[in-house]
C-alpha cells in the first residue's frame, strides 16, 4: 500500500466526469413490494466498471444488472425519501445532491427525507473527496429527478386521459390538471407511475433554472436538528449490543515494527478483556488492548512494555529534510519538468526586475476533531459488518479485505456521519486495523478508538515542501522570467518517483502566462506516511507561487491587483497539456481577481501603516478562487486578521448558498490555521507533536470576524467548493502582512516569524 | 463501590465504575449518552464541554469522584422538552455546522454565557468561546447565531 503515490481521488480532477457519465448512465425502474415506485440510477454500466481499474470505484462483478439502486422512493402514502449516496464530512453533500434531485422532482425541500446509504456497489462512486460531488452529480440527479417527475404525470394523465401537456406540477409534490380543476398527490399517483415503461432519456425535460425552487436557497443542513441535540451520527457514537472498545498502539517511529511484548500487567488491568500483537497485510505493526470501556483501552496502554524495530525511518527529521534541500538546490540535478524558452538567457537580460527567494511549509496534521475510529463486527459465518466514517469506503472495503485475505463481497460497510474529513479520511487505515482486531475478537463488535495522540503521530500528512524561486519582470511590468527549483518528497523509498501529494504539475501556475520558464523537481527519499490534505499540492504550493507573484510586483513598482491581471492576459482558455486535466480560463480568473478587489475596497479604500491587504488567486478542483485578506498588526508584532473578502466562480448554479458560503468561510479559517499556526515537524523519524498544544486549530478569538463570500455566476458547468477556496488564504495573509508589516514572511507557519515594526 | 451521578435529572447507579474515570467516558461508554465528544482528552479542546451544576466544564479532565451528588446537564439534556433552545434554534436556522463534531461543545459553552450574560458582546463571546474549537471554522456562524439567539431571548 503506498498511498504517497499518485491520489486517484484527487489527482487528477476528471473534467470528463460529467459527459463521460452521462452517456454510460442509463435509468430503471422497479415496482416496489407494496407499491410505490423506486427509480435506480446507475452511473456507470458494468460494461464500464469491469474496464475501469480505479481502486475507489466498485469492482467488476459486484454489480447484480438488475438489482436498482434506489435514490427516490415514494410511497403510496406519499412518504418520499431521497437517498444519500455520498459519505457526509461536513461538506454538505448530505443536504446539496439531494436538493438536485428534490429541484427536478417538483416537490418541495420540507415534503422529503434524507437517508444515508452504506457502501453498494449500485450506487456509482461514493467518495467524499476532490470536489467531484457538485461536477459528477448534477447532471444526472437533475434527469433522474425530472425522469421520476416525467412519470408521475404521465400516470395522471392517463387516470384523467388528458394529454401530458395539459399537466403541470406547482413543487408540492402533486400534479394538476388546471382546466378541470383535478389534483393527485404523487402518493396517489405512485403505484401507477412504477407501472411505467421508462421514457426516452431524451424526451425528459429538464427545468429552466429561472423556475428553480429549491437550488439557490439557503438550505439548513439535513443534519442539523439531530447534531444540535446531541443525537448519535458519528463513527464514535455507534453503539451495538455487547460493544466492546479497543485501543491500537503503534510505532512511534513510521513503519516501525513490534520486536517483543510484554502483554502481562496489561491484561490485569481492570476492565481489559484481551491484548495481543496486530499484524497483517498493509496494516501498522502494533498491539491491540480490548476493554469494557474506550478508557480502561486507554489507561492499560502506559502498561504494555513494547520494544520496537524502529527501521530506517528513524534516522529522519525535519531537519535533515531541509539541509538535504539545500544541498539540492546548490547542486541542481536530475531532468526538467518543464523549460520554455531560455529562462538562464532571459532573466540575464539587462534592464530587468530580478528577485530570488526560497520558500518552505511544514508537514501539517489534519487533525480531524473526531479522531480515527471503527467499529468493527466479525461474525461465526466468516462475514464482517463495518461501521465506517471514511470519506472513501471503498477503497477500505478493499484495503480489509486485502488485510484479512477474504473476499470485498464478505464485506459490509455502513456510513456514518465524520467528524471531518480533508483528506484525512480518503486513507483507511483505521478500517483494517478495526478489521483486524474484531478478527481475534469474534462475534462481539469493537470499536477501535485512536487518542488524539494517536491521530496526530499516525496521520498521512500534507507533505512539507522547499521551493527556490527565481523571476524577472520587463519595464513594462511584465513577468519574463519564471523559475521554480521544488524540493520535494518522494513515493517513498528507492524511487525517483515523487509523491503524487506532493507534485508540481508540468503545467503549474504560472507556466504558459511566462515565455521563459523552468521547472524542476528533486524528490527526498523518506519514510514519512503523506496523503491528501484538503486542495492537495494546490494548498501548499499555492503559498510559494502566489507570495512570489506578489514580491514580482513589488519589487517592479506595481500594484499587486494589476499586476496579477496583467500576467493573466486576456481572457482566453488555455488548453491542458496533460491528459485529463482541465482547461485554464484566463478569463474566469481575472473575473473573481477583479471582484474580490472590488469587493475589497482595494483600489478605492487605501490603510495606513500597520494595517494591510493581501490578494491571491488560485484555479484548482476546478474551481476559480481569489481572496483578499486585511490586517492589523501592531508596532511589536501583533497580528489581528480583520476580514477576508472571497470570490469565486464554481459555474452557473450555486445549488445552496448557505452550504456553498459555511464550506468557503471555513476555508479561509482552515487557511489561516494551516499557514499561521500549524507544524508538524519530525525528529529520529517521529512526529514530535501529540495534540492541540503543539499543533493547535486556530480559536474563535483569532479568526477574522467578518468573511465575506462573493460568487461570480458565469455560464460554465457547476463545480464543486470544498477545496478551490482554501489555497490562496495563506499567500493572501503573508501578502497582507506585508502590505501591513514590510515583513516578507517565506517560511510557514507565520506565526514564527517576527512581525514587529516601527 | 457504588457511586451515583445525576445526568440531566435521572439519576445513575455506576456499579464498580472506578471513580477515577472522567465524566466523558463514563456517559460515553457507560450511560451511552455520546452527545458529549472526546477530541483531545487534555481540555484543549472543549468538545466534552457540559455543564456542572450549571457551569460549563471539560468532562474529559473530571474525574467521576468529583461530581458525584452534583447535578450534570450534557446536550441530550438542554432543551428537555423536545422543544429546542434559542440557542438550538439559531444553529439551525443560520446553519452553523459543517461536521458538527464539536457543536455539542459549542452550544454547552454558549448556553452557559447567555445564561450568565443574556445580551453578550463580541468580546463576551471572543472570551467564552476561545476555548472551544472548530476544525472545520464555522466561528463567524457561531458568533452570528449566539446574538441570534440573544436578541430571539428578549424580544
Ligand atoms: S476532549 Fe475535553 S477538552 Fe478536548
Ligand atoms: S463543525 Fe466540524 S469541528 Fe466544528
Amino acid at each position: 500500500m503506498n498511498l504517497s503515490d499518485i491520489d486517484p481521488v484527487t489527482f487528477p480532477p476528471v473534467i470528463e466526469a460529467t459527459s463521460a457519465m452521462d452517456r454510460r448512465s442509463f435509468l430503471k425502474l422497479a415496482a416496489l413490494a407494496g407499491g410505490g415506485f423506486a427509480l435506480a440510477l446507475y452511473l456507470r454500466g458494468p460494461s464500464a466498471l469491469a474496464a475501469d481499474a480505479s481502486p475507489a470505484v466498485t469492482p467488476a462483478g459486484a454489480e447484480g444488472d438488475f438489482t436498482p439502486s434506489l435514490f427516490i422512493r415514494i410511497t403510496p402514502a406519499g412518504v418520499i425519501t431521497i437517498l444519500a449516496s455520498n459519505p457526509e464530512a461536513g461538506q454538505g453533500v448530505k443536504t446539496a445532491l439531494p436538493m438536485i434531485i428534490v429541484e427536478e422532482l417538483d416537490v418541495a425541500w420540507e415534503q422529503i427525507t434524507v437517508v444515508q446509504a452504506g457502501l453498494d456497489s449500485r450506487l456509482g462512486r461514493q467518495v467524499a473527496g476532490g470536489s467531484r460531488a457538485t461536477p459528477t452529480h448534477y447532471d444526472p440527479f437533475r434527469k433522474l429527478g425530472a425522469t421520476a417527475r416525467a412519470l408521475l404525470v404521465s400516470a395522471a394523465a392517463a387516470r384523467w386521459s388528458v394529454p401530458v401537456n395539459e399537466l403541470n406540477t406547482p413543487g408540492d409534490a402533486r400534479v394538476v390538471h388546471t382546466a378541470s380543476g383535478r389534483s393527485a398527490t404523487y402518493g396517489e399517483l405512485a403505484t401507477a407511475a412504477a407501472a411505467l415503461p421508462l421514457p426516452d432519456e431524451k424526451s425528459v425535460v429538464l427545468k429552466n433554472p429561472a423556475d428553480f425552487r429549491v437550488m439557490g436557497r439557503r438550505i439548513s443542513g439535513v443534519d442539523n436538528p439531530s447534531i444540535v441535540k446531541g443525537a448519535p451520527l458519528f463513527g464514535v457514537d455507534v453503539r451495538q449490543p455487547g460493544q466492546v472498545f479497543a485501543t491500537l498502539v503503534k510505532c512511534p517511529v513510521f513503519g516501525g515494527v513490534v520486536k517483543s511484548v510484554s502483554l502481562d500487567a496489561a491484561l490485569k488491568a481492570p476492565g481489559v478483556l484481551a491484548a495481543f500483537v496486530v499484524k497483517a497485510p498493509g496494516v501498522a505493526s502494533g498491539v491491540a488492548i480490548v476493554a469494557r470501556s474506550t478508557w480502561q483501552a486507554f489507561k492499560a496502554r502506559d502498561l504494555l512494555v513494547i520494544e520496537w524495530d524502529e527501521g530506517r525511518t528513524a534516522a529522519e527529521s525535519s531537519a535533515g529534510f531541509a539541509a538535504a534541500a539545500e544541498v539540492a538546490w546548490k547542486t541542481p540535478a536530475g531532468p526538467l519538468m518543464r523549460n520554455d524558452g531560455d529562462f538562464e538567457k532571459a532573466f540575464a537580460t539587462d534592464g530587468l526586475v530580478r528577485v530570488e527567494a526560497r520558500y518552505s511549509y511544514p508537514f501539517i496534521s489534519h487533525a480531524n476533531l473526531e479522531p480515527q475510529n471503527c467499529t468493527a463486527l466479525f461474525k461465526e459465518n466468516g462475514r464482517i459488518e463495518i461501521w465506517a466514517p471514511s470519506q472513501a469506503p471503498q477503497r477500505g472495503c478493499d484495503d480489509t479485505a486485502k488485510a484479512l485475505g477474504i473476499e470485498t463481497s464478505a464485506i459490509t460497510v455502513h456510513l456514518t456521519r465524520m467528524g471531518g474529513g480533508f483528506g484525512r479520511r480518503l486513507t483507511n487505515d483505521f478500517m483494517a486495523e478495526a478489521a483486524v482486531i474484531a478478527r481475534s475478537y469474534p462475534g462481539v463488535p469493537v470499536q477501535l478508538a485512536w487518542t488524539r495522540a494517536d491521530d496526530m503521530q499516525h496521520d498521512w500528512y500534507r507533505p512539507a515542501g522547499f521551493h527556490a524561486l527565481s523571476g524577472a519582470v520587463d519595464p513594462a511590468g511584465k513577468v519574463v522570467a519564471w523559475s521554480d527549483h521544488f524540493v520535494t518528497f518522494a513515493a517513498g523509498y528507492d524511487t525517483d518517483k515523487v509523491a503524487g501529494v506532493a507534485t508540481l504539475r508540468p503545467d503549474e501556475f504560472p507556466s504558459r502566462l511566462v515565455p521563459h520558464c523552468r521547472i524542476r523537481q528533486t524528490p527526498l527519499p523518506h519514510g514519512i506516511p503523506l496523503g491528501p490534505w484538503r486542495a492537495p499540492r494546490a494548498s501548499a504550493q499555492c503559498f510559494a507561487q502566489q507570495s512570489f507573484i506578489d514580491e514580482l510586483a513589488h519589487a517592479a513598482g506595481r500594484d499587486p491587483v494589476e499586476f496579477r491581471l496583467a500576467l493573466l492576459g486576456e481572457p482566453r482558455a488555455i488548453p491542458a497539456e496533460e491528459k485529463g486535466a482541465p482547461v485554464f480560463d484566463s478569463g474566469r480568473m481575472a473575473g473573481v481577481v477583479r471582484l474580490a478587489a472590488e469587493k475589497s475596497g482595494w483600489a478605492t479604500n487605501k490603510l495606513p501603516r500597520g494595517r494591510g491587504r493581501g490578494i491571491a488567486f488560485h484555479f484548482s478542483h476546478l474551481g476559480y478562487a481569489a481572496i483578499v485578506i486585511e490586517v492589523t498588526v501592531s508596532n511589536d508584532g501583533e497580528l489581528t486578521i480583520d476580514r477576508a473578502v472571497i470570490a469565486a466562480d464554481v459555474g452557473r448554479q450555486i445549488i445552496n448558498p448557505s452550504g456553498a458560503e459555511n464550506q468557503a468561510e471555513g476555508s479561509v479559517v482552515d487557511g489561516i490555521s494551516s499557514s499561521l499556526v500549524q507544524a508538524v515537524t519530525i525528529a529520529a523519524g517521529r512526529a514530535e507533536q501529540s495534540g492541540f498544544g503543539d499543533m493547535p486549530l486556530l480559536r474563535l478569538n483569532q479568526a477574522p470576524k467578518i468573511i465575506e463570500t462573493h460568487f461570480l455566476i458565469t455560464d460554465n458547468p457547476p463545480t464543486g467548493l470544498g477545496e478551490p477556496v482554501i489555497p490562496p488564504v495563506p499567500p493572501a495573509l503573508a501578502n497582507a502582512i506585508f502590505s501591513a508589516t514590510g515583513h516578507r514572511v517565506r517560511d510557514l507557519p507565520l506565526n514564527r516569524a517576527d512581525l514587529s515594526w516601527s | 463501590m457504588s457511586l451515583k451521578l445525576t445526568v440531566n435529572g435521572h439519576t445513575h447507579d455506576l456499579e464498580g465504575v472506578d471513580p477515577t474515570t472522567p465524566v466523558l467516558w463514563v456517559l460515553r461508554d457507560h450511560l451511552n449518552l455520546v452527545g458529549t465528544k472526546y477530541g483531545c482528552g487534555q481540555g484543549l479542546c472543549g468538545a466534552c464541554t457540559i455543564h456542572l451544576d450549571g457551569q460549563p466544564v471539560r468532562s474529559c479532565v473530571l474525574p467521576l469522584s468529583a461530581v458525584a451528588a452534583r447535578r450534570l446537564t450534557t446536550i441530550e439534556g438542554l432543551a428537555p422538552d423536545g422543544k429546542q433552545t434559542p440557542l438550538q434554534k439559531a444553529w439551525c436556522d443560520l446553519d452553523v455546522a459543517q461536521c458538527g463534531y464539536c457543536q455539542a461543545g459549542q452550544l454547552m459553552s454558549a448556553t452557559a454565557l447567555l445564561a450568565r450574560t443574556p445580551k453578550p458582546a463580541d468580546a463576551d463571546i471572543d472570551s467564552a468561546m476561545s476555548g472551544n474549537l472548530c476544525r472545520c471554522g464555522t466561528y463567524t456562524r457561531i458568533r452570528s447565531a449566539i446574538h441570534t439567539a440573544a436578541t430571539a431571548s428578549s424580544t
